[in-house]
């Protein structure tokens, strides 16, 4: 499909480190108007630092970077912007105050000639925007009021639609739900079409051969392959992702699955009639010891609404949950981490300190445990070591400001706070995303080793594949309400689907 | 697996100087500050950098040291207390209103033993710090609009309790804090030393001091780690309140007397020196190392604008300008960090 043209985007031996971080080491890439050219690699393997490098964020950096053949450098994102390429960041990085409709029209609102904002075309233009990527949402909404995953779609309309002819999308699909994922690709496939040229970065590695015509392998900072799609398959990639072979982590789960016979260890957790708003209509069920109850649903149905409550984040309007037979009403997170709870919820942001270092962030859910009155400082950082070996987090160090962490390791981090001492009930909202297929797995391990603990493990996923990988027993959650159990019988990707 | 730590650490270091003094630009800019403006008074005056001057402005700045103290740990948790001044006015003139006065001091008080006075007092604004605590946290009532709405209410308590009067005796051991002397340093400052060191310890070798910084850094993250987010927040309230009302008893007895309004310059004084300082207005950074630059950064520009000869009302005017700049290095550094940390 592509002919031999000229690359309109040219990187020759980039080179970037981040003090004794080296994060990209003589790196070449070269982009063709209309491709769409894939990008995976392990947790910190250098993606995002490459794409922000031409998206304009990292300015610093050794190595050629032409544009139509022509040596450029930008000083700014801004610089980026003029020549035509936008990013949507691994992170989210909306205006939860601005209206949706404001969103979509970041930087460039419509306006009339005396200056003013015309607001009725800029929603009526954001509305057909959306729905063009299937969104039926209303342009004057409050953005913050609307979940992660729609916040991320309309990031990505946004950068979709600005006129780039250079797209970068960092993981755009980790918060999305299978038809909104379909969605984006046809939008993809036509944008390129009409000659755009898209970089997309995904864990996901049937996402990336089905969409992209070209495939880069990222190890370590160094490119380790570059293919055309079609000449490769998962078990390739994944070797040149980790360097070994990866037949153990290519399961795709689209042949049935068994489940186990349901346990019945004591119950930990019973939620009975539990409503809230639009949100949730009449929950009842309930976890066990030593099992992994998995929940599975399309985006906004209900589930982020659901682990907030059991968290004492947000109260529900009727219904009870019972704590070891104990019913409680959680007038806080304080007092639903008192009674044994810990959540870890989808979106990093909310869980971490950025400016803090990695150790800080480990232990601040513990630090009772660890101190009654004064810090000890040290016994923090040797928690934290140990966590940091366990779960593989790079670089390997605990005095680091979390902000200099990858995406993956980031959510590492976020799990990490909880596993020191393991609470009665973990609920992990998401808890494989953005992490690379070797990562996949040691999360996979580290929640087996958790429920042989006998912790009740409750795992809330959009991504079939999440669900299946960990859960003992399955609930499918739609709009709001439980419409099907799976226990002891045979379940697959595409059995969920069908039921959600 | 250590050695590849030691490396990464040097490698942060040698990262460049640049961008370290970019990430450390809230800790060196009012550091500069002070020392240019030391430089600038000692060259302009004669009488400035004297070892008596020095003293003159430790004295001057101990009473806002002492208010700055609670005010850090509120700041630090992004958060505001504009009630500070109004407190330490009314906890004053309670220390003053339950302690004998002179019979022509023409005031219906309650002279009670000194010990329970002073307690008494402390609770006043305990209590007035709880109430704060409560709007911000149980209510929902934003730190501005409720310690505005307290600044109002201590003050009127105040004036019930004086009624336009002035009182002049405090409790002895008040007034030797307050304005007695010990080997030639003055109690004030030693107190002002002795809260300032505390409030130092607190923050940065406690659990709860690292809660502030936490809840400060991020208070989403903060409760999703299953803080108790609104305890400590109503902590630093209570804590501003009597750190503020501590400075007000020994101001009452370091000015000689108690009244209404004694207390109106230093709200902004304690806000200045805890931003100048470098503590951050967004929370989480700074402390009261920064607190105690901006105090003297405060009292040497108060202290020396009086040594050098210009019109007393061009002095108001410079201060003014002299806090504008400060907040803008504020608001600056935290974006010179965000960039540097990128
Ligand atoms: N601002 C920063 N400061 C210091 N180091 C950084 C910074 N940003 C990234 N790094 C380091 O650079 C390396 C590459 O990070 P990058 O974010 O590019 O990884 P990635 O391939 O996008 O990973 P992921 O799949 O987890 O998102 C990592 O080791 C990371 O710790
Ligand atoms: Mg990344």
């Amino acid at each position: 499909m592509r002919e031999d043209r000229s690359p309109i985007l040219e990187l020759q031996g980039i080179t970037k480190s981040f003090g004794g971080v080296e994060a990209l080491r003589g790196v070449d890439f070269a982009l063709h108007a209309g491709e769409i050219h894939g990008l995976v690699g392990e947790n910190g393997a250098g993606k995002s630092t490459l794409m922000k490098i031409i998206a304009g964020v990292h300015t610093e950096f050794s190595g050629r970077f032409l544009i139509d053949g022509q040596e450029t450098h930008f000083r700014s994102a801004r610089d980026a912007h003029a020549a035509g390429i936008a990013m949507v960041h691994q992170e989210l990085s909306v205006a939860p105050d601005l209206t949706v409709a404001e969103n979509v029209f970041l930087g460039n609102q419509p306006t009339n000639a005396l200056g003013l904002v015309q607001w009725r075309r800029m929603a009526r233009e954001a509305g057909e925007q959306l729905a063009r990527l299937g969104l039926d949402v209303d342009p004057m909404s409050r953005l913050g009021d609307l979940s992660i995953g729609l916040q991320q779609l309309i990031e990505i309309a946004r950068v979709l639609f600005s006129g780039a002819r250079i797209v970068i999308l960092d993981e755009p699909t980790s918060a999305l739900s299978p038809p909104e994922v379909e969605r984006l690709f046809a939008t993809l496939r036509r944008l390129r079409e009409e000659g755009t040229a898209i970089v997309f970065i995904s864990h996901f590695i049937e996402d990336i051969l089905r969409v992209s015509d070209t495939v880069t392998v990222f190890r370590n900072g160094r490119k380790v392959a570059e293919t055309a799609s079609a000449a490769t398959n998962k078990g390739a990639l994944i070797e040149a992702m980790i360097g070994r072979g990866g037949e153990a982590l290519e399961h795709s789960y689209s042949d049935d699955l068994m489940l186990p016979t349901p346990s019945n260890s004591p119950v930990v957790l019973k939620v009975d009639q539990l409503s809230l708003a639009r949100s949730l209509k009449d929950v009842s069920f309930e976890a066990r010891a030593g099992e992994v109850l998995g929940i599975y649903g399309f985006m906004g149905c209900g589930q982020q609404e659901l682990s907030r409550i059991l968290f004492g984040k947000l109260k529900p309007d009727a219904g009870t949950l019972a704590v070891e037979g104990t019913p409680k009403t959680f007038a806080s997170t304080a007092a639903a981490r008192r009674a044994g709870v810990a959540l870890v919820p989808e979106s990093r942001r909310d869980m971490l300190f950025h400016q803090e270092p990695v150790y800080k962030n480990i232990s601040i859910s513990i630090l009772d445990r660890i101190s009654s009155l004064l810090l000890k400082p040290a016994q923090e950082r040797d928690i934290a070591k140990r966590q940091v070996e366990q779960l593989q987090i790079r670089p390997p160090v605990v005095g680091l400001d979390l902000g200099m962490l990858s995406g993956g390791n980031q959510q590492k981090v976020a799990l990490a706070k909880w596993l020191t001492y393991p609470p009665k009930l973990l609920v992990l909202c998401e808890p494989t995303r953005g992490m690379d297929v070797g990562a996949k797995n040691d999360v996979i391990n580290i929640v087996r080793d958790l429920r042989a603990k006998g912790l009740a493990i409750i795992v809330l996923s959009t991504e079939p594949e999440t669900v299946l990988s960990l859960a003992d027993r399955i609930l499918v959650l739609k709009r709001g309400a439980l419409v099907r159990e799976f226990r002891n019988e045979p379940v697959s990707k595409d059995r969920l689907l069908e039921a959600a | 697996m250590a050695s590849s730590e030691t490396a990464l650490a040097a490698g942060q270091r040698a990262r460049g100087l640049a961008p370290f003094l970019r990430s450390q630009m809230r800790n060196i800019a009012p550091f500069l500050t002070l020392i240019f403006l030391s430089g600038f008074f000692a060259l302009a005056s004669p009488s400035f950098a004297t070892l008596d001057n020095l003293g003159n402005i430790l004295t001057q700045v101990s009473v806002t040291g002492i208010i700055a103290v609670g005010l850090t740990f509120v700041i630090l948790c992004a958060e505001i207390d504009l009630s500070i001044a109004s407190i330490a006015n009314v906890t004053g003139i309670a220390v003053a209103y339950f302690t004998l006065q002179d019979s022509y001091v023409n005031i219906a008080n309650i002279p009670l033993p000194g010990a329970v006075a002073i307690l008494l007092s402390i609770l006043l604004c305990a209590l007035l710090g709880l109430v704060n605590a409560l709007g911000l946290t149980v209510i929902g009532i934003p730190s501005f609009i409720m310690t505005l709405a307290m600044m109002q209410i201590a003050a009127g308590v105040s004036a019930l309790l004086v009624r336009g009067q002035i009182a002049y005796k405090v409790p002895s051991l008040i007034t030797t804090l307050g304005s007695g002397s010990i080997g030639g340093i003055p109690w004030l400052v030693i107190v002002a030393a002795i809260m300032l060191l505390g409030g130092h310890l607190v923050l940065t070798y406690t659990r709860f001091g690292r809660y502030v910084y936490m809840v400060g850094g991020n208070r989403e993250a903060a409760e999703y780690s299953g803080l108790n987010v609104k305890l400590i927040l109503g902590a630093v309230m209570v804590i501003s309140a009597v750190c503020s009302g501590i400075g007000g008893m020994l101001g009452v007895a370091h000015f000689g007397s108690a009244q209404q309004n004694e207390f109106d310059t230093y709200l902004l004084d304690s806000i200045a020196a805890v931003v100048v300082g470098g503590t951050s207005l967004f929370g989480g950074r700074g402390g009261i190392g920064n607190t105690i630059v901006g105090l003297f950064v405060l009292g040497v520009l108060n202290n020396g604008l009086d040594h050098v000869n210009i019109d007393s009302f061009l002095k108001i005017l410079i201060r003014g300008l002299i806090l504008l700049a400060a907040l803008v290095i504020n608001v600056y550094a935290q974006r010179l960090r965000e960039k540097a940390a990128e």
